[in-house]
């Protein structure tokens, strides 16, 4: 439809006469509604059918009657979790979307206000529920930060030892629901089969498969456990063999790629300008991974590649988790390998509580133990940004301190509440039926969006 | 509605009290951590599919068993009792985890301080998460409720 022509000697022309004027009249308060009684030559070549519209998504004019608005969720199976989208529909396109969160809100934030740094990692840690190492590692960095002190290097390797294990097994549970969405049932069994055995291993290090609460300001709770190596290794062996099943199965097959290529686009800039980070945006060509780009826990001795694709689509980012399964699973070999000697926890009286058999033989010890479960260790007054690249890209942890034994306010970056906000971008003008692979593909967890 | 015991009731009674147990199919009604460990329960290493339940409906109508799996916030109470309204009887709720039984560790504004509050529960299972295992106990433990019960509640 071309645009009217408002100029005010219409308007008043067109209320005032408007019993005489004859068809279309209208002085409402968007002003006239007057058709153009000429219409242009492109519009009349539609009409007579001798120009033809190819492209049914660019047009965006049609009446309102063929639109309808559905609503996805909050409980619904791949959502992942209790996401719930206003989803307008026009016949089986996609024109917008509306994330609506808030369902799973935790009050996370708050409730870190009221716990001690010691009590911290476990509120943080059941955040992001697919990555609780991640959540931990970066309260426990913000933490230090504050507190201006260095962990022993066992306990650094120890921490990306376990990090990047955990990267694995997320980046499983996205790629066992994202086939589960689609239609791959088989990918839902197979993915948690091989998580299974990295959760084996979590068990007997931290005493829980999921919210470990085992990376804490200071270093690690408990040493890893006897043979751990045996356990690594049987980790090592056994995931880079699936994944060759996975490939055959999903990623060479001509019926998935041909499902997901070019499907749910999400260009480069649109990530740079959304905020997007990790898989998504790797997978959009642009290599940006705070491993590299801003290394913490002394991941920079570790000798590992950033996968980057360039297809920016559904596949691609897909592609690229399997790609970093194995660059994580070169970092565990070589953390395995060069698993320094020494403590485990930083031996400053201040931070670390004393050993229990300490507890026995000094009074010291005793009062020290007191105060730190009790009262908890105080931290400078100030204010302290860290971020880690978690599975789903980059964590963000800010803690203000006011001196005291508890954080006066603390905020987490969640990589998936961030990465949401692309799903109207991915999703809009796609049909219906690529609409759950755009959101399995972007790995959002809910526990993450709302906290 | 109470009905006495006699010689005919009894048989009846417990071959329906066993066919319930025998394919209570689940509603998927996953929220937080706990949703993780209750798809860990259907897949291969622990396999619901031996107590006939590895068909996660995502209707209610068609489920028997609401197994809340994580924290309920206060926005999402209505929807919850909305989806147990739902679901046809007869119907069993499990409430997986601290969260869902208790709160948890969430004692603030924003969550319901126990999923008992909305719906009523049978079965309280305890961990945070609790593993497959514990949530397999959890089940087990109502079919001997149904099966030592009434068959109409």
């Amino acid at each position: 439809m071309v645009k009217n022509k408002e100029n005010s000697e219409d308007l008043e022309f067109w209320a005032t006469n408007s019993e005489e004027g004859g068809w279309n009249i209208a002085s409402t308060d968007e002003g006239s509604q007057k058709m153009n009684e000429e219409e242009s030559d492109q519009q009349l070549k539609i009409q007579t059918g001798s120009d033809v519209v190819d492209d049914y998504f660019v047009e965006e004019e049609t009446s309102e009657d063929e639109r309808m608005i559905v609503n996805m969720g909050p409980q619904h199976p791949s959502t992942h979790g209790v996401l719930r989208l206003q989803v307008e529909l026009e016949g089986e396109a996609v024109r917008r979307v509306k994330p609506v969160i808030g369902y799973l809100h935790t009050g996370m934030e708050k409730t870190g206000e009221e716990l001690t740094y010691l009590q911290g990692p476990t509120n943080t840690t059941r955040m992001d529920y697919l990555s609780p190492f991640f959540n931990e590692l970066v309260f426990s960095l913000t933490t230090e930060k504050l507190l201006d002190i260095e962990v022993p290097a066992r306990a650094q390797t120890i921490r990306i030892l376990m990090t990047e294990l955990n990267r694995v097994s997320s980046h499983l549970v996205a790629l066992a629901t994202g086939g589960m969405d689609i239609g791959a049932l088989s990918m839902m069994i197979f993915g948690f089969r091989e998580r299974e055995l990295i959760l084996n291993f979590f068990e007997k290090t931290t005493g829980l498969r999921m919210n470990h609460n085992y990376i804490r300001p200071g270093g690690v709770a408990a040493d890893l456990p006897d043979d751990w190596q045996k356990d690594v290794k049987e980790i090592l062996k056994v995931i880079p063999e699936k994944l060759k099943d996975y490939d055959e199965m999903l990623l060479d097959n001509p019926i998935w790629q041909g499902r997901l290529q070019n499907v749910g686009i999400l260009t480069t800039e649109e990530c740079l300008a959304y905020g997007i980070t990790g898989p998504s945006i790797r997978a959009a060509g642009y290599g940006w991974d705070l491993r590299k780009m801003q290394p913490y826990s002394g991941i920079e001795k570790f000798d590992f590649n950033v996968p980057v694709l360039q297809e920016s689509d559904v596949f691609a980012r897909w592609r690229i988790k399997v790609l970093e399964i194995l660059e994580s699973l070169k970092i565990v070999e070589q953390a395995m390998n060069s698993m320094p000697k020494g403590p485990y926890k930083i031996q400053d009286k201040k931070v670390t509580p004393p050993p229990r058999k300490r507890l026995d033989e000094s009074m010291e010890a005793l009062i020290h133990h007191f105060k730190i479960y009790t009262e908890g260790f105080k931290v400078p007054e100030g204010e302290a940004y860290v971020a880690v690249e978690s599975p789903r890209g980059e964590l963000g942890c800010y803690i203000v301190s006011d001196g005291s034994s508890k954080p006066y306010r603390m905020h987490v970056r969640g990589p998936s509440f961030c990465n949401l906000q692309a799903l109207p971008v991915v999703m809009a003008d796609s049909p219906i039926a690529d609409a759950v692979a755009a959101i399995a593909s972007l790995d959002p967890v809910i526990g993450d969006v709302d906290r | 509605m109470y009905s006495p015991d006699n010689i005919f009731t009894t048989t009846i009674d417990k071959a329906v009290r066993w066919s319930r147990t025998q394919s209570m199919w689940p509603v998927t009604f996953g929220l937080a951590c706990c949703a993780i460990e209750m798809m860990a329960a259907g897949s291969a290493k622990y396999d619901l599919a031996r107590y006939g339940m590895e068909v996660f409906r995502a209707s209610p109508r068609q489920a028997d068993l609401m197994i809340v799996a994580g924290r309920v916030s206060q926005k999402m109470a209505p929807v919850l009792r909305q989806v147990y309204d739902q679901m046809a009887e007869p119907k069993w709720v499990i409430a997986m985890g601290a969260c869902s039984s208790t709160g948890g560790m969430f004692n603030n504004y924003a969550l319901v301080q126990g999923v008992d509050h909305i719906v009523p529960v049978d079965i309280y299972v305890p961990g945070c998460p609790p593993g497959p295992q514990s949530l397999m106990h959890g089940i087990l433990t109502l079919h001997d409720k149904i099966m030592a019960g009434e068959i109409n509640r």
